[in-house]
């Protein structure tokens, strides 16, 4: 079975480590949130000037001058500080950010990734993707492994204005774990029940899977 | 010579026909809800905007779209606003997307006295062409510049008559550099303060940044996204 959003959210969780400062983007990379390993701390950064961010607030605790990068309406925690958008982005550049996740519409095999324009369709903007991609060190991409049309995501190169060149190091999506090395995309997990040529079918990218490829730990 | 004025439209009345505008906030927190007001009931055209996002439909920047007062928007993230991406694909309305961390230093630097600076976000991709790069270290960098804005319009929390700023939550965002790099700084107040109410060490942006200030009416606050927590 593949992985619903979710379960791609606890998998990239495992990968946090105590004491990390974590940047997660808008969609699937925020559900990690809520599944941070027992025993782990980790301050989450949020690009608009919040550095430990907490949970949704209750109802009566709601404050409009108080939201994430995503426009959602968050709290505060003891130690969390605030600070200018210029800050937060000096946090960024300077790689003091420890993981960041992000989603993509298209990864390349040599680590380019492509996710904020389809020419003559959608104009979103970057936000604040670029600046996380040209200066992380430990980048995640979550996403799914095809679009909605069926067509792979994972490819030789991408088709849409890219966002960031050979950055991207990981990907987790549905299907698998994979790791970009070498021109290539190195499945190092399978999604549970699912098998080596399903992913080869749903990959347009070099795939390298050698000897035996275990199943994901959900 | 008084910083005071009575209100929004005394505050942007000299603000003219295709000038570049600074315009705090992120996505409609800590938007100078009075001023962007003002500025439709002003009635100016062929502006230029400096925000990082443009509203929504009927809030923020959005009704400055709405009214057809913008003549092109600089800004990182326009994704909340069906009107803008109309005007935009239609080609009535001009857009140059930049990197929100690009877009902050670039206003850092305009109130700083910094000409450019090298950035390596957006290093082959198409928000390098036309810029100089350069290497350091083994990384590629591309060299960006300061902004030339007219006027910067800010919202803050808490002012005082000397122009001194305290900003609340993330309603400082882009606030704080806008407000030292506009040529003149129009700053609206949830609270007009007395000089010595204001703790000095508190203070965000020191009052020399700001030419204007105003206490600001009928905040809205609009939130794009209420999540909460149920009990």
């Amino acid at each position: 079975m593949a992985l619903d959003k979710f379960q791609i959210a606890q998998r990239i969780a495992k990968e946090l480590k105590d004491g990390y400062y974590v940047n997660l983007g808008i969609g699937i990379p925020t559900l990690i949130a809520n599944y941070i390993p027992e025993g782990v701390n980790v301050t989450l950064q949020s690009e608009n000037g919040l550095l430990g961010m907490g949970p949704f607030p209750y109802e009566e605790e709601v404050d409009a001058d108080l939201i994430n990068a995503g426009k959602q309406t968050v709290t505060t925690l003891d130690g969390s500080s605030i600070f200018d958008s210029a800050m937060s982005f000096a946090m960024i550049r300077s790689g003091r950010i420890d993981l960041t996740v992000l989603g993509a519409m298209e990864i390349a095999q040599n680590g380019d990734i492509a996710n904020w324009k389809i020419p003559g369709k959608m104009v979103k903007g970057m936000g604040g993707a670029m600046d996380l991609v040209a200066s992380a060190e430990n980048i995640i991409v979550a996403m799914r492994h095809t679009n909605k049309h069926g067509k792979s995501k994972l490819l030789k190169e991408c088709t849409l204005p890219l966002t960031g060149t050979a950055c991207i190091k990981r990907v987790v999506t549905d299907l698998g774990y994979f790791e970009i090395k070498e021109n290539a995309f190195h499945l190092l997990e399978r999604a549970p029940g699912v098998n080596i040529e399903d992913i080869q079918k749903a990959t347009e990218g070099t795939l390298v899977a050698e000897g035996d490829i275990p199943e994901m730990q959900i | 010579m008084s910083k005071v004025v009575d209100n929004a439209n005394q505050a942007v009345a000299q603000i003219k026909d295709g000038m570049t505008l600074m315009l705090g906030g992120f996505g409609l927190c800590g938007i100078p809800e009075n001023s962007i007001q003002a500025l439709v009931k002003l009635g100016v055209k062929n502006l230029t905007c400096i925000s990082n996002n443009a509203g929504v439909d009927d809030f923020g920047i959005g009704l400055m779209l709405q009214t057809k007062q913008v003549k092109k928007m600089i800004s990182s993230y326009v994704g909340e606003n069906a009107e803008f991406e109309r005007q935009l694909l239609s080609g009535e309305l001009e857009v140059d997307l930049i990197p929100q961390g690009t877009l902050a230093e670039r206003i850092r630097a305009t109130g700083a006295g910094i000409p450019a600076f090298y950035t390596p976000a957006g290093f082959g991709t198409e928000v390098q062409q036309g810029k100089e790069t350069r290497m350091f270290n083994g990384k590629n960098y591309i060299l960006e510049s300061a902004f030339n804005s007219d006027y910067a319009l800010v919202k803050a929390w808490k002012g005082d008559t000397d122009g001194n700023l305290v900003f609340k939550g993330t309603a400082r965002n882009f606030n704080p550099m806008m407000a030292m790099a506009g040529k003149i700084t129009i700053a609206e107040v949830e609270e007009l303060l007395e000089p010595g109410e204001l703790n000095p060490n508190f203070i965000h942006v020191p009052g020399i940044f700001v030419n204007t200030i105003f206490k600001g009416t009928n905040y809205e606050k609009r939130i794009e996204q209420r999540t909460v927590t149920t009990k």
